[in-house]
């Protein structure tokens, strides 16, 4: 086995997923059938090539520095579960 | 004291561009809450980041005045952690290929250098902002502004080679004057455009490992960094001295109290899951736009102060303070352009100038004073045709009305008077009026003279030769 199930609970904690236990047994052995997969890549030598970063060949996509029209506060704001003038209104952060 | 602080300093620059690092809205200050958002920077799904290359310019500008190596291929990656202020669930930032890496800084403490390395400094973009207003229903809700959200920072990274509050100070400052001087910073640490994290440990002198570090956050003075190091160095010491030992964590510095608190609960969001963006391409500078970047350096700090004592042979302490802002040494600079006699222009430009602006709480950009009609100023004190005393009434007129000096002297009759005839007929009226004193003076009481002088010089307002006088003067005393 790759994955152990505190593993699965650390990860899924770190993604705020709430997982019942039956998920996460299901989830241990799904993810360990996906590693165990990739882990065929180990069969060959990679040694002395670049990691790949990016599946496109392409590098350089820039945007020039200016301006362009932002969506406006009420349409920012529109979809938002809560709000309060124009700010997002979330439930208290404590710092 | 038993033991050695080890510091290394967490700046965020925030780059003066005009729009984000990853989509087209403005990065202006102060502007309406959530005003400056578009689907890119509030994380909407389906929307895709693309780099600003003014941002890969400013890095690059950053990389070569720091001395750092710019890696030809860099990629960005995300950073993950769930915070309101974050709305995409991970901040894009840079990992394992960073632009720059491997650079230093020289600095200056108790007169010493001392040289600092630079790990690496990356491109990432800044969070939103949470407000908690006390007003708005007693502190039961955070407020978010995604203004600043995806607003372009370099993280400079230094090596943990700062042993003192006094040296952590001294980097940064060095660091500040040099983005400021680029170009690519406000520098204005208030409104957080300059803000400092510093990673701080101590172990007993002479120790070859370093101890266990806290990380303050939450400085954003120069005068806080220091208070924050030395609260913090003082706390490790107690706690070493009892026999505790100090923990890793993340520390909250309080300007209020000038001390730092705990600020567990945020060390289990600590794994950050870091992988490649997929949504940025491989980022590739080549030689010929770093030898592009390179050339539209401005002559850092540095060079400034070597050139002004070296070349124009001014002293360390005018070189310093006129080197100290690029403003003023662009001032400086654009005056010796015209009238090529440094210790005059320097004596003007950190006396009058400095201190008219000063009063006037104005820019130097702003000076009605330019180097131009300084320079045409200080070439009539050369010829004669008015005292240096003079000189200041017409600065003061000129930085008034932006008036040519030319003008001032001729409109107000300052025009100094050399005419030995005139000269020696106020003198006489002087003696006439003063016969005690000149029989003192006669006397023996040799230091009458300056009374003499004066007494001359006002009565020719300010406007007598007053080489002429003092030779006239001792001329008609001795006589």
């Amino acid at each position: 086995m790759k994955i152990t199930r505190e593993q699965v609970e650390h990860v899924a904690r770190l993604a705020r997923l709430e997982l019942s236990d039956a998920e996460k047994e299901l989830f241990t052995g799904q993810l360990d059938g996906i590693l165990a997969y990739v882990d065929k890549l180990n069969e060959l030598d990679t040694s002395g090539i670049v990691p790949t970063a990016h599946a496109v060949p392409m590098e350089n996509a820039f945007r020039e520095d200016v301006v362009t029209a932002s969506l406006g506060v009420e349409r920012a704001l529109a979809n938002a579960p809560d709000r309060s003038e124009s700010f997002f209104r979330v439930p208290k952060v404590i710092e | 004291m038993k033991y050695q602080a080890v510091i290394g300093l967490e700046v965020h620059v925030q780059l003066l561009t005009n729009t984000k690092i990853f989509c087209g809205c403005s990065t202006r200050f102060g502007a309406e809450p959530n005003s400056q958002t578009c689907p890119v920077c509030l994380g909407l799904p389906g929307a895709l980041p693309v780099l600003n290359r003014r941002v890969v310019e400013f890095a690059v500008r950053a990389g070569l005045a720091t001395n750092c190596a710019i890696a030809p291929r860099s990629i960005f990656a995300r950073k993950n952690y769930f915070y309101p202020d974050l709305p995409k669930g991970y901040q894009i930032s840079q990992y394992e290929l960073a632009i720059c890496s491997a650079g230093h800084l020289d600095i200056d403490v108790d007169g010493e250098t001392k040289r600092i390395g630079i790990t690496r400094i990356h491109m990432e973009e800044d969070a939103g902002k949470l407000v908690h207003l006390d007003t708005m229903e007693a502190g039961e809700k955070s407020y978010v502004d995604l203004n600043r959200a995806c607003t372009p920072l370099l993280e400079v990274v230094s090596e943990p080679d700062l042993r003192s509050a006094d040296e952590a100070v001294a980097y940064l400052k060095k660091l500040h004057q040099i983005v400021v001087y680029l170009g690519i910073c406000d520098g204005n640490m208030e409104e957080g455009s300059f803000r400092c994290d510093a990673n701080v440990s101590l172990m007993p002198v002479g120790a070859g490992e370093f101890g266990t570090r806290a990380e303050l956050k939450n400085i954003n003075s120069f005068r806080f960094v220091k208070q924050a190091i030395e609260y913090e160095i003082e706390r490790q010491a107690e706690i070493l001295d009892d026999g505790g030992k100090v923990v890793q964590e993340t520390r909250l510095f309080d300007p209020a109290t000038g001390t730092t608190r705990s600020m567990r609960g945020k060390e289990e969001a600590h794994d950050y899951r870091y992988f490649p963006d997929p949504d940025l391409v491989p980022l590739v500078v080549s030689d010929d736009w770093i030898a592009e970047i390179r050339g539209t350096l401005p002559e850092l700090p540095d060079a400034k102060k070597a050139r002004y004592t070296g070349e124009f042979g001014l002293p360390e302490y005018d070189a310093e303070v006129l080197s100290a802002s690029r403003d003023i040494a662009d001032y400086f600079d654009a005056c010796v352009a015209l009238y090529p006699q440094a210790k005059p222009v320097s004596n003007w430009v950190m006396g009058e100038v400095l201190r008219a602006l000063k009063e006037d709480n104005r820019a130097v950009a702003d000076c009605p004073v330019t180097p131009r009609l300084l320079t045409e100023m200080l070439r009539l004190v050369e010829q004669g045709t008015i005292s240096g005393k003079i000189a200041k009434t017409v600065f003061d007129e000129m930085y008034k009305t932006g008036k040519e000096p030319a003008g001032i002297v001729e409109e107000k009759g300052l025009v100094q008077v050399s005419d030995s005839g005139a000269i020696e007929q106020i003198i006489d009226e002087v003696l006439v009026a003063n016969p005690d004193n000149v029989e003192q003076y006669r006397g023996g009481k040799e230091k009458l003279f300056g009374f003499f002088v004066g007494q001359v010089m006002k009565a020719s307002r300010g406007k007598a030769n007053p080489a002429l006088v003092n030779e006239l003067l001792l001329k008609k005393l001795k006589g």
